[in-house]
């Protein structure tokens, strides 16, 4: 879009105001997020960018709070906690996620927009106060499954923020499914169930392959809603359940150490690992639908 | 392919002709007092009965809401029959899953899956019913080459133009040897020329094979090339079921007159009938005679239904008994093979006559008063509606 030649002076304030006003939008949201980066590589203890590392001196540079990270007991166990409940959160979220989406898209189902509505106000209620609903609703299921199946108190723990961290992200999963759905031309199953496929069959040959795209980003939308989640964990879990997100939480309030930076940085790395997918796998569908006849 | 199987085919290939020669059938599909009403309260089928022979091709016609897709949808399971029984091959069907009861199907947009190859979407039906590799394959090529789309199996169906969707659609709904094949306006879609030329290879390949199609359309030029028996609906109910030529030359009543062909209608009143003459007495005075089709009684209201190339210029080719009416000729079209004239007619003046471009014809010009005539036969005095 360049400028044309009978541009008014109005429009060609405009035109340079517009890019002003995009480039400082990108900057508040991009440079908080840069910053830490070279920080987490400060070889002192503190939270500033030393005169050594604005010289660009190798000395003020380090990957001691990397190699913290990776050796302290602490941050491991945070970091093996993240990656166990995050998965399977992840996993629940995007079988319900997807069944629910499938069942409200068909126009038979009474009370559609209502279930909808109810299924997705995880994303919309503000955090804290589901999250206060959830320690009442989780500390009396948890003391239930210890009373009547004597389950351990730190099993029943992780199944607690599963379940909480599931019922969050299952909301993003429904969202993007059911975009996915609208595209989806439903004589397909017709012309499957008339070449002699169950509804099982079709379902996994024809109608998943199809919706994968968004079940896929779906899914990765509820990773990240639970590997970042911290006001729930906080609410309902126990020391030992502690995830990357809160140990850097309690970091910051009780020893500021660099080695959040780090973990940090890790954190945005594979943020944008996950986005890049999110993004390949939207052109692919995109492809895939463009293909679709008709 | 097996010899076996290939003696199976020929045999079922000459029973299904000589049975559509017949037009008789045993009954393989059959709509037995058949109501369907998706609200509860407005039948879009009203008591359908009919009875498809084996390899007969039968087709659906109708204009849009005339509940014939419902049929196909309920033959093909997936509508449920309010009211009444399906069977096929004499076992009701009203019970059977779609997916378990082996019938082929065209679907209006070919419902091609678009993550498969060509071949994988033809080996889907196959796979589904445990068959082993080799033989799937060898039955997938088979079918292409069928259609003509031999070198295509690689494609996607997105990389296809619609007529080449057209032709998978096609050899997907034949490659499991389904012995009915119902087609939902597979051809819609397609520019004339191709439709034309689809509309000759579909009957081929129904001959070729033996099989019973039901074929749902709204066009008549469709039906009236393809079919066996042409089934035409209205209002929930079967109008007429006949074969073409018996539905172009004899319509039952006025809406098949008027939704078959180009039609001339003339309203006007019986003054009596005697055997298979009746005189009528135009609204606008004239005395004509013609052939009572649904009118019985003296004094009853008819609309005469007259062909435009069955209305003669030239008297020398008329019988002697036809009644010669007044005519203005108020346009005059050259069609290439036909000439077109539109005329005002006993206050019609949408009267159309058909003549062949003979060589002999003259032009007529706009204003010209002439004499038409008709043959009594030609002329059917059809119910008022």
């Amino acid at each position: 879009m360049s400028l044309p030649a009978y541009a008014s002076t109005g429009q060609r304030v405009w035109y340079y105001s517009f890019r002003v006003i995009c480039g400082l939008i990108f900057a508040f949201l991009i440079i908080p997020i840069l910053v830490i980066i070279p920080l987490s590589f400060n070889a002192t203890d503190f939270f500033t960018f030393t005169p050594e590392m604005l010289r660009l001196d190798p000395e003020g540079y380090s990957l001691k709070h990397y190699e913290d990270f990776f050796t302290d007991d602490g941050w491991q166990a945070a970091l093996r906690n993240s990656f166990i409940i995050a998965p399977i959160a992840t996993i629940l979220a995007v079988v319900f996620g997807t069944l629910a989406a499938i069942g409200l898209s068909q126009s038979h189902v009474p009370f559609r927009r209502a279930i909808m509505a109810i299924l997705i106000s995880p994303m919309i209620v503000p955090l804290i106060i589901s999250a206060t609903g959830m320690f009442f609703f989780y500390s009396a299921m948890g003391n239930f499954l210890e009373d009547t199946f004597g389950l351990s108190q730190d099993f029943v723990g992780y199944i607690k923020i599963i379940l909480a961290h599931a019922a969050l992200g299952i909301p993003f999963v429904i969202i993007t499914v059911t975009a996915t759905l609208v595209g989806f031309d439903h004589s397909l199953t017709r012309a499957a169930a008339n070449m002699g496929a169950n509804p099982v069959t079709t379902f996994f040959k024809v109608q998943m392959p199809l919706i994968l795209p968004g079940v896929i980003s779906g899914g990765l939308f509820a990773f990240i809603t639970s590997f970042d989640e911290v006001v729930v964990v906080i609410f309902i879990g126990s020391a030992s359940q502690q995830t990357l997100p809160w140990q850097m939480f309690t970091g910051l309030r009780e020893q500021i150490s660099p080695t959040i930076l780090a973990v940090a940085t890790i954190l945005v790395v594979i943020s944008i690992l996950l986005l890049t997918t999110v993004e390949l796998l939207r052109r692919r569908s995109e492809r895939l639908r463009g293909m679709s006849p008709g | 392919m097996t010899d076996c199987a290939v003696a199976h085919m020929n045999e079922r290939d000459k029973r299904g002709r000589y049975l559509s020669d017949m037009t008789a059938n045993d009954g393989f599909v059959t709509f037995d007092r058949v109501q369907k009403s998706y609200d509860g309260e407005n039948l879009v089928v009203k008591d359908l009965n009919l009875s498809i022979g084996k390899g007969e091709f039968l087709t659906m016609l109708g204009p849009s809401g005339s509940g014939k897709t419902t049929c196909l949808m309920m033959l093909a399971g997936f509508e449920s029959a309010t009211h009444g029984e399906i069977k096929l091959d004499g076992v009701s069907i009203n019970n059977i899953p779609p997916h378990k009861r082996g019938i082929g199907m065209v679907f209006q947009n070919y419902a091609l899956f678009p993550h498969m190859t060509v071949a994988e979407n033809l080996a889907f039906p196959l796979e589904v019913r445990k068959m082993g590799k080799d033989e799937r394959e060898a039955k997938v090529k088979r079918a292409l080459d069928m259609v003509q789309m031999g070198a295509f199996g690689g494609r996607r169906p997105a990389q296809l133009s619609g007529g080449q969707q057209q032709r998978i659609a096609l050899a997907r709904a034949l490659v499991f040897d389904a012995e009915l094949v119902l087609m939902d306006e597979p051809l819609g879609a397609l520019d004339k020329q191709l439709r034309e030329h689809m509309q000759f290879e579909i009957k081929h390949l129904h001959e070729q094979l033996g099989i019973t199609v039901v074929y749902v359309t709204h066009d008549q030029g469709e039906a009236l090339t393809m079919s066996d028996r042409v089934a035409v609906f209205n209002d929930g109910r079967i109008q007429q079921l006949a074969p073409p030529e018996d539905l172009y030359e004899r319509p039952e009543n006025s809406f098949v007159a008027q939704f078959i062909g180009e039609n001339n209608t003339l309203g006007g009143r019986i003054e009596k009938i005697e055997g298979d003459v009746a005189e009528v007495r135009l609204h606008s005075g004239e005395l004509i005679s013609a052939f009572p089709v649904n009118v019985t009684q003296p004094g009853e209201e008819t609309t005469i239904s007259i062909r435009p190339e069955r209305v003669e210029i030239d008297h020398t080719r008329l019988p002697a008994d036809a009644h010669l009416i007044d005519a203005e000729v108020l346009e005059w079209i050259y069609m290439g093979d036909i000439f077109r004239t539109r005329l005002r007619v006993a206050g019609n003046d949408q009267f159309v006559i058909k003549s062949r471009n003979s060589g002999d014809q003259r032009k007529l010009k706009p204003g010209e008063k002439i004499k038409i005539g008709w043959a009594p036969m030609d002329a059917r005095a059809l119910d008022a509606s």
